[in-house]
């Protein structure tokens, strides 16, 4: 072995920098998904919970477009259900997900997203309807 | 022939992840397996290369002179180019491995009109670059997954690179980039008849390789269809992490492939060209100082040899010497 | 004797690659770009194995019968001597960065001279006998067998490089094929397939202390020669001094400036020069060689030529030594002779004793180049110059590989010629200092049977030469290499005539202004120097 005084803390601090994710959480107890306070009256969500999971943001950004754009309201879920296309009325609202901290930001801080619907709309706090 | 090969060998990895975890539901094996075996053969297979590369000395010093060596106080040494101080071989090897300085030096020769001409060509450079960066802030943006609470520069470099703030979700530079990057140094490869000439399909696959793992995650990302559930595949992530895996239900597909391609590159890592990522640190033209004449480098393996020592050329050629009033050692 | 067509045809080539997989390892002799054998008689001389006689040409090669075992062995050992050997033939990604620096290919169009492709006729063998992915997976991991076929295919490629190392500026990785060459030619030369231009040169200067074979009292006599020519010309008779004792310094140049137009020029250039200062020197008959062929053979055979500097230094007591004007010679002397015969503990740190200027630069090695030693000179106004001597001479300046990508001697000689020479002027930047290209002919292809070869491979020097004889009317193309000196003059008849070819101490030396000199109406060549008379 030569040049071992080089090569050995060359090849530790790479090896310290690949292997960050474990030695980071090193003492941590297994992670889990964070809770989320859901509603307390209603059932449903417009679409399914496992579908709504994956895919919110994409409904939301339809239900813009289409409220915004060519004025359209109503919404038809897989189900037949309807609802008013809108963030604050619908998803926002008192029944469902009125405290966005419990529900939203959850998930939100846990992965670090910082969705921009809060530079518009505003944040509805419990209790003011 | 390389090409589809490497292609067609891709292609069919993905389509395995299909059948295994899509259809199978073997997403233990896949989500839990295989990511550690991949992570274990990369982090042994490249500190064994490495060693390997140490077990063999420098036996001599030569580094390649791209500027004025250090010669007479008045004529101006080039520092970097041509370094004689350690600092200076720093700066050399900083601008190899940031800047890829070598590669920037590139130029086109071309025959034409009965003149060799030589053109700045620095479309390989640019390119090369901005893979390797790209490629490197999409690595680390993944750290999302793999520590709570995030980092800040995780999310600070997040921001930055979704800065344009174009679509929803907001489109990252480096996926746009890091995409167009691969398809150059791919098309490039095809395109020029002396680059198809040289290309193996151990060229191809990383290629093709680390272009299915973006576009998995690009499709994940953008396209309704392959959307996951982030938050089961930041459990699944810790899961790996913290040692303590789990497989959350209902992971799509799609990020069973993106898994399994990625395990694949750290796999092969080791085994391959990749490797220039370690062995650029150790190449003895960039990493040695311009100082041979200075200090005296030693070579560990340098052994005696037979000479023709000066006693017995002048037993050789002593009359001949004596006769051209040359002066001899010995008389005869 | 031509075997190069002409420069109009030459110039046609294409770049295009064959139809044929480069795995295939046969190749075609073409007359012209390739060496006959090593003699039998060289290699017993230096002990080398498998003395025969045999040809390239023949079916068969009369290998040893284990040659396979002897690669095989020969390539595990050196992997385990050198690091850049292990590290440049696992970590080429094939970019294609080095491909049109290499000037045989840009010269040939052949893609086996394309420098990654040149490394590849190596790395193929070694994924296959050495790579756990290539012993599995063979072609598809771009693994090949080794056979008699490639042994063949190496000799040809592998002296069709000149180790100038153009490609390893260019290479991301600093990948240089002069390593990979110099591995392959060591191979080779462990199952006797080597050339006789190198292993002859090898051979005789193991014996006699130079390459050209030159007997102590044959040496002596060709220097008296040059000091007839110089009293002839200049009207000083000099006594230049032989294997002397207790001189302060050894002055030790390539041999073909002793006996080979133009490179004599050179060498009664550097007798003047010591004169003009009053140096104390002398010159040896045993270490009468600068250049060293073992660089083009093995490290071994490199390191036994090499020994006999310090050897000569010691025996003789001098205080440090001075090299001429050569290229691979310095490769040799910056990067390898201190870490080979070294330390020099019994030399002293050069110090020049016209100007007292200590060369640090060189106080391990102990060993200066003449241009470094005359750039301090100038400098210090320690030579009585005349540069309009020099009018009639329009330069420009051919940076020899070795010094410039093996050692970054850029400024020093610029410097010197600039101040000997009025008219000066660079060819283009992409063929000039670190880009400098080949002549076409080092590492030994300066063999006759290698003229096709040379051309194709010198066509970017000469272009670039040709470029500023066009618009600048340059006529003399000033270089510090002993193998340029030899190989430049018919590329420049073939590719640029009317350009000739010139060390830079003969035009120092021109321009020196002699004590006791009768009036030189011509150069060292004893050639009129036009337009003289009009301006004195």
């Amino acid at each position: 072995m030569y040049n071992a005084g080089k090569i050995i803390p060359g090849l530790v601090i790479f090896l310290g920098l690949v292997t960050f994710p474990f030695w980071s959480n090193l003492g941590r107890a297994a992670f889990e998904a964070p809770e989320l306070v859901f509603p307390e009256t209603e059932e449903e969500c417009v679409e399914s919970g496992d579908w709504m999971r994956a895919n919110h943001m994409i409904l939301l950004d339809d239900w813009r477009d289409l409220a915004v754009r060519d004025n359209l309201r109503l919404y038809s879920s897989e189900t037949g259900k309807r609802f008013d296309m809108s963030l604050t009325k619908t998803c926002l609202s008192s029944q469902c997900h009125a405290n966005k901290d419990t529900f939203c930001d959850r998930c939100h801080d846990a992965l670090a997203i910082a969705p921009h619907c809060w530079d518009c709309h505003v944040v509805p706090s419990i209790g003011e309807e | 022939m390389a090409v589809w090969y490497s292609l067609l060998l891709v292609l069919g990895m993905s389509l395995f992840v299909y059948l295994g975890a899509g259809l199978l539901g073997l997403q233990a094996i896949f989500g839990i397996a295989i990511p550690y075996a991949a992570i274990l053969v990369f982090l042994i297979g490249f500190t064994m290369r490495v060693l390997g590369w140490a077990r063999s000395p420098v036996p001599f010093r030569i580094p390649t002179t791209a500027g004025q060596q250090k010669s007479l106080d008045w004529i101006k040494p080039s520092k970097i180019d041509s370094p004689y101080t350690t600092w200076g071989v720093v700066g050399r090897m900083a601008m190899e491995v940031l800047l890829f300085r070598s590669l920037f030096r590139n130029t086109k020769a071309e025959i034409t009109e009965g003149k060799l001409a030589y053109g700045s060509n620095k479309w390989l450079w640019l390119a090369g670059i901005l893979f390797h960066y790209t490629f490197l802030t999409i690595v680390i943006r993944h750290l999302r997954f793999f520590t709570e609470p995030v980092p800040y520069f995780v999310q600070a470099l997040e921001n930055i690179d979704g800065m344009l703030q174009i679509g929803s979700p907001v489109i990252y530079q480096t996926d746009v980039i890091l995409v167009a990057a691969l398809l150059f140094l791919l098309i490039r490869r095809l395109v020029s008849p002396q680059l198809r000439y040289i290309s193996l399909p151990a060229d191809y696959f990383p290629l093709f390789l680390i272009l299915g793992i973006a576009l998995s995650g690009i499709m994940m990302r953008y396209f309704a269809i392959f959307k996951v559930d982030l938050m089961s595949v930041k459990v699944l992530a810790m899961g790996l992490a913290t040692f303590n895996p789990i497989v959350p239900e209902g992971i799509g597909v799609m990020f069973y492939i993106h898994l399994f391609l990625f395990s694949m590159l750290l796999a092969y890592f080791p085994f391959s060209k990749l490797m220039h990522l370690g062995g650029v640190f150790l190449s003895p033209t960039r990493n040695l100082p311009n100082d041979s004449r200075m200090v005296r480098h030693v070579n560990p393996w340098n052994a005696p040899v037979k000479v023709h020592t000066y006693e017995h050329y002048e037993d050789d050629f002593r009359e001949k010497m004596i006769e051209a009033d040359l002066p001899v050692e010995k008389q005869a | 004797m031509s075997q190069a067509p002409k420069p109009e045809e030459l110039l046609r080539v294409s770049h295009i690659p064959p139809k044929k997989d480069w795995m295939d390892p046969r190749v075609d002799l073409i007359p012209g770009t390739w060496g006959y054998p090593g003699k039998a008689s060289s290699l017993e001389t230096l002990g080398l194995p498998n003395p025969r006689e045999w040809n390239p040409t023949d079916e068969d090669w009369k290998l040893p019968p284990n040659w396979k075992e002897i690669i095989h062995e020969g390539l595990k050992e050196r992997l385990e001597k050198y690091r850049s050997l292990k590290v440049f033939l696992d970590i080429c990604v094939r970019c294609g960065a080095c491909a049109d620096k290499c000037h045989f290919f840009i010269g040939s169009g052949d893609p086996k001279n394309m420098p990654v492709l040149r490394a590849e006729l190596l790395r193929s063998i070694y994924r296959k006998d050495f790579t756990t992915v290539g012993r599995m997976l063979g072609t598809f991991a771009g693994g090949r067998e080794l056979t008699e076929d490639v042994i063949k295919e190496w000799f040809y490629y592998f002296h069709q490089c000149t180790e100038c190392r153009r490609c390893s500026l260019y290479c991301p990785y600093g990948i240089d094929t002069a390593e990979i060459t110099i591995v392959v030619r060591e191979l080779l030369n462990l199952i006797g397939v080597n050339i006789d231009w190198i292993l002859g040169a090898a051979a005789n200067c193991y014996r006699t202390g130079n390459h050209l074979g030159l007997e102590p009292h044959t040496f002596k006599g060709n220097i008296d020669f040059l000091v007839d020519d110089i009293e002839e010309y200049v009207g000083v008779r000099l006594n230049p001094t032989f294997n002397r004792k207790g001189a302060e310094v050894l002055f030790i140049a390539p041999s073909g400036d002793v006996f080979a137009d133009p490179g004599i020029f050179t060498y009664m250039g550097y007798l003047m020069l010591f004169e003009h200062i009053g140096l104390d020197y002398t010159i040896s008959t045993y270490a009468s060689e600068g250049g060293n062929f073992g660089l083009f053979t093995s490290q071994e055979t490199m390191k036994r030529l090499n020994s006999k500097m310090y050897a000569e230094a010691k025996r003789l007591g001098v205080k440090w030594i001075l090299g001429g004007e050569c290229g691979h010679m310095w490769r040799v002397l910056h990067q390898y002779m201190d870490t080979m015969n070294g330390p020099a503990d019994f030399l002293e740190v050069p110090k020049s004793p016209i100007t007292g200027t200590v060369f640090d630069n060189a106080k391990s090695t102990k060993m200066i180049h003449i241009v470094e030693f005359m750039a301090d000179l100038i400098h210090h106004g320690k030579l009585k110059l005349n540069p309009k001597r020099n009018d009639y001479r329009r330069t420009t300046w051919h940076d020899s590989c070795n010094v410039s990508r093996g050692m970054g001697m850029f400024e020093e000689p610029r410097y010197v010629l600039k101040s000997v020479c009025n008219n000066f002027f660079e060819m283009p930047e992409n063929t000039i200092r670190e880009q400098t290209f080949c002549c076409g002919g080092g590492t030994g292809l300066n063999a006759g049977e290698f003229e096709y070869l040379r051309m194709m491979g010198g066509m970017p020097r000469a272009f670039a030469v040709k470029h500023v004889q066009e618009k600048h009317g340059v006529n003399l193309l000033v270089n510090v290499c002993a193998l340029d000196r030899a190989i430049l003059p018919p590329l420049m008849d073939y590719w640029a005539p009317e350009v000739s070819v010139s060390g830079l101490t003969e035009l120092v030396a021109n321009a020196l202004v002699m004590e006791g000199e009768h009036d030189r109406p011509t150069d060292l060549r004893g050639e009129d120097i036009p337009g003289l008379e009009g301006d004195e």
